[in-house]
């Protein structure tokens, strides 16, 4: 007999817990033993006793938090049992080393998303449909309105700025982690091959990106000072650049990229101080998120973070039976922006 | 229309004039006629085509999406037009996306019911961006964060043509302006004869920026400004304008002074509207008129509108600009003494001998202040020494500061905006906001002294002890029922900070009922 996931697999706390193979995914504080899905902060933290994770999110972690503890990789599609479960990771398509958690127990099947986009991505490995009985999935633009267009024509835009406009600096805030890589891959796609600057925390995780053979072009460091940069494209994670660092530049053209600024004057939208807003995401829009619940072929939908009404709304037009989990502690974290 | 659609929404997030006028630029390079023209007709408010309901959008929405979902959408993006942008579902096959020019053609000439199919395939074949602006500019709701102004410095920009030339022929033009692209393309310049133009406001240099003991106050005619807002009216070949001084076409909010301006010529005036009891009315009763659509009989009739003339520039086609002040007012109270007329009236000269007599009556006068005209100047556009503006002096009140807001990144910096408040009774009530502008130290005193008398905190907002003396200057004081004090003031701003000054010396809410 099947044993069902609401028997071993609950939410706690700390996050998602699996009691059977005593190991929780994405916990929000410390645990004995952690599935992680990805390197973003608010999936990642630190001080588990043991982590399983792909190869890329063990870098990353070990990158930003310091040396992980009990790191055990897990390459894609490759199997491991706790305690009974099965578990195997899949690409999510989210950031480098994403992946979606299947766990399998009495011939039952959960995937656990993660975070995840179905758009092509240079930066990481495209998202795996693997079918489930359970999907658990995010829901970060889980409203119909959050559509993102053809990232390439947003990148377009920014291009055109820098025609435009030669005498300003172009301040691309992005978050350090699989935003700013992704940006700057879809720039050079666009053929933009002049030395592009990356600040900081950005520089960092690009030469770890560039380690694991993610060809990112001719980047520099920002000079310290009132360095102007008239022309030029400048990558930062928004915030970092403090309360004078714009004036560091020439005539600075904020621009930040972010699938909250699809919607007009929200409060989480189209903010004062942005003046170019590019609407290109690491999550799944309503289209994807749609299209995902169809692939993935299962009956039963639990939704994590985000906002669940319309999609279970959606799932139940669908045919689906759908519930919202109610993690707490996710989305707090400040870097992994939608 | 998505080069326009991505105009506007890239307009809307650029606050710089120069960006603007640079963005407006590449749009009349790379749109194609006669789309540009149509988009420059919107941007410069020249568009007029009747207006569909955002009703409309929504029934069809509905034939699409779930009504449930349409709800949770619609609460959660609030404008009825961008929810049915970002809504609409793509098509299995996209058609070819409306121009500009097809649209605008199409709104002005087909029936309600054919706009409305066409409407449907618009939408299809556009991007949420372009659907947006579409539904916006149907519906009559499209903001494009450029003033008609603006609209046509960046046009004279583009075309490498004088602004002040664009400006005289512009309003001679209808959309879109096809002799004004040939123009701009080296071809001739469009005729402007006793046509309607805008031509530059001559402006007044503060007084306080002047030498007093370098004027002879005889070589000035001196009159009031008016309560009102300052325009130019134009009338030539039956056709009548009104401008305002930020160069907008304000014609439609006026439709009885365009009945009664029944001369050739451009006259410089001020603009009210006025109570049966002849006094002007609140500045709130003449924004209505600004911005509503369209102006109902009531509002004709009870507050009607007037133009009180200081100044003539044209007489039918002639320039009267080049000559002396002295000879245009002649020429102005000839030509109102002939013939009198309703909602006009001229602006009559104040007998000023001296200084003395000069602050005296600024100080008491009941408008913005005193205007001085060289006898001897010509009419020229922009500030040139020629004509100064004797504002009425600040009033002041000492109030008590009640909140501050701290900066938005935090630390020991001055508050960006503090509320102020005065005694009603034994209970204070707050009057307003303002913007402190201190010098450092007393920035850094400032600062501290929130720090030592906070209380509880209000998101950014921190109420501190009812301690702090405030001088406020401000320019008037109006009635406001919005106010917890009834009032409000205009301008204010802190003049000092009185450290020592015991809080029950700041004034009473009484003292400022009787400013107003
Ligand atoms: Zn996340
Ligand atoms: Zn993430």
């Amino acid at each position: 007999m099947r044993a069902d996931p609401e028997h071993w697999l609950r939410v706690t706390p700390r996050g998602l817990y699996c009691p059977v193979g005593d190991f929780y995914v994405d916990p929000t504080r410390a645990v004995d033993r952690a599935v992680i899905t990805h390197g973003h902060a608010d999936h990642a933290r630190r001080g588990h006793g043991a982590v399983l994770a792909t190869r890329e999110t063990l870098a990353i972690m070990d990158a930003r938090l310091g040396s992980v503890q009990g790191a055990q990789p897990l390459d894609p599609g490759e199997t491991v049992s706790l305690g009974g479960v099965t578990v195997s990771l899949h690409p999510a398509g989210h950031v480098l080393g994403s992946a979606q958690a299947r766990l399998e127990y009495r011939g039952a099947r959960v995937v656990v998303s993660g975070d995840f986009k179905r758009r092509t991505d240079p930066t990481c490995a495209p998202f795996e449909v693997v079918p489930c009985d359970v999907f658990v999935t995010e829901a970060t633009f889980a409203l119909p309105v959050f559509r993102h267009p053809d990232p390439a024509t947003e990148m377009a835009k920014v291009l055109d700025s820098l025609a435009l406009f030669p005498g300003r600096t172009l301040l691309l805030g992005a978050y350090s982690l699989g935003k700013a890589q992704r940006l700057i891959a879809l720039a050079r796609a666009a053929g933009y091959d002049a030395p592009i600057y990356v600040h900081g925390a950005v520089a960092k995780i690009c030469a770890l990106y560039e380690r694991h053979g993610v060809a990112l072009g001719d980047l520099h460091p920002v000079p310290e000072g009132n360095n102007r940069l008239a022309g030029s494209l400048v990558v930062h994670p928004p915030g970092t650049l403090g309360e004078d660092g714009p004036h560091r530049f020439a005539d600075p053209l904020v621009a930040m990229a972010s699938g909250w600024l699809r919607v007009r004057g929200q409060g989480w939208g189209r903010r004062a101080d942005v003046e170019l807003p590019l609407i290109i995401s690491d999550h799944a829009d309503w289209d994807e998120l749609v299209a995902t619940l169809a692939d993935v072929g299962a009956p039963r939908i639990w939704i994590t973070h985000g906002r669940e009404d319309a999609l279970v709304r959606q799932a139940t037009l669908m045919g689906l039976e759908a519930k919202a989990l109610s993690l707490i502690g996710r989305d707090e974290g400040k870097e992994d922006a939608p | 229309m998505k080069a326009f659609a991505a105009l506007v929404d890239r307009l809307s997030t650029t606050p710089g004039r120069e960006a603007k006028l640079i963005l407006i630029g590449a749009y009349l390079d790379r749109a194609p006629d006669p789309d540009r023209g149509w988009g420059l007709a919107v941007l410069a408010g020249d568009l007029d085509i009747p207006r569909l309901k955002a009703a409309a959008a929504k029934a069809l929405i509905l034939d699409r999406v779930d009504r449930e979902l349409f709800a949770l959408s619609h609460a959660y993006v609030g404008d009825l037009a961008e929810t049915v942008a970002l809504l609409w579902p793509k098509p299995p096959v996209l058609p070819k996306p409306p121009t500009l020019s097809d649209v605008v053609e199409a709104a002005r000439l087909l029936p309600r019911e054919e706009l409305m199919d066409r409407l449907t395939g618009w939408l299809d074949g556009l991007d949420a961006t372009g659907r947006w602006a579409l539904l916006k500019l149907l519906t009559g709701g499209i903001r494009v964060g450029a003033s008609a102004r603006l609209a046509r410095a960046a046009f004279a920009r583009w075309a490498a043509l004088e602004g002040a030339a664009v400006e005289a022929v512009w309003f001679s033009r209808k959309p879109p302006y096809p002799a004004l692209f040939t123009w701009a393309s080296g071809g001739e310049a469009p005729d402007v004869e006793n046509q309607i133009a805008l031509r530059p406001f001559m402006l007044a240099s503060p007084l306080e920026d002047l030498e007093r003991a370098r004027l002879d106050l005889a070589e000035y005619a001196v009159d009031w400004t008016g309560d009102g807002i300052r325009a130019q009216l134009v009338s030539s070949g039956g056709d009548t304008r009104i401008f305002s001084r930020e160069g907008e076409d304000i014609t439609r909010g006026f439709p009885d002074l365009v009945a009664a301006l029944d001369f050739e010529g451009t006259l410089d005036g001020d603009l009210r509207l006025l109570t049966p009891e002849g006094t002007p009315a609140p500045f709130a009763a003449l924004e209505k008129r600004l911005t509503r659509e369209t102006v109902s009989k009531a509002m004709l009739a009870t507050l009607p509108a007037h133009a009180r003339l200081h100044d003539v520039l044209f007489d039918g086609g002639e320039d009267l600009r080049p000559l002396p002040f002295r000879v245009r007012r002649a020429r102005l109270e000839a030509w109102h003494g002939a013939s009198p007329r309703p909602h006009l009236d001229l602006s009559p000269l104040v007998g000023v001998a001296d200084w003395e007599t000069l602050d005296r009556l600024r100080a008491e006068g009941g408008t913005d202040g005193l205007r001085l005209k060289r006898w001897e100047s010509p009419y020229v556009g922009g500030p040139t020494g020629d004509w100064i503006l004797a504002k009425r002096p600040p009033l002041s009140i000492n109030c008590l500061l009640m909140y501050a807001q701290r900066p938005a990144r935090g630390g020991a910096r001055p508050p960006t905006e503090v509320t102020v408040g005065v005694w009603k009774g034994a209970d204070l009530v707050p009057l307003g906001k303002t913007i402190p502008d201190l010098t450092e130290d007393e920035g850094k005193r400032l600062t501290q002294w929130i720090l030592d008398h906070g209380r509880e905190r209000f998101g950014p907002v921190r109420a501190v002890d009812p301690e702090l003396v405030m001088e406020i200057t401000f320019e008037s004081v109006q009635a406001s029922p919005r106010h917890r004090a009834g009032l409000s003031l205009r301008l204010p701003r802190i003049r000092q900070i009185h450290w020592d000054m015991p809080a029950k010396n700041a004034d009473r809410l009484e003292t400022l009922i009787g400013l107003m």
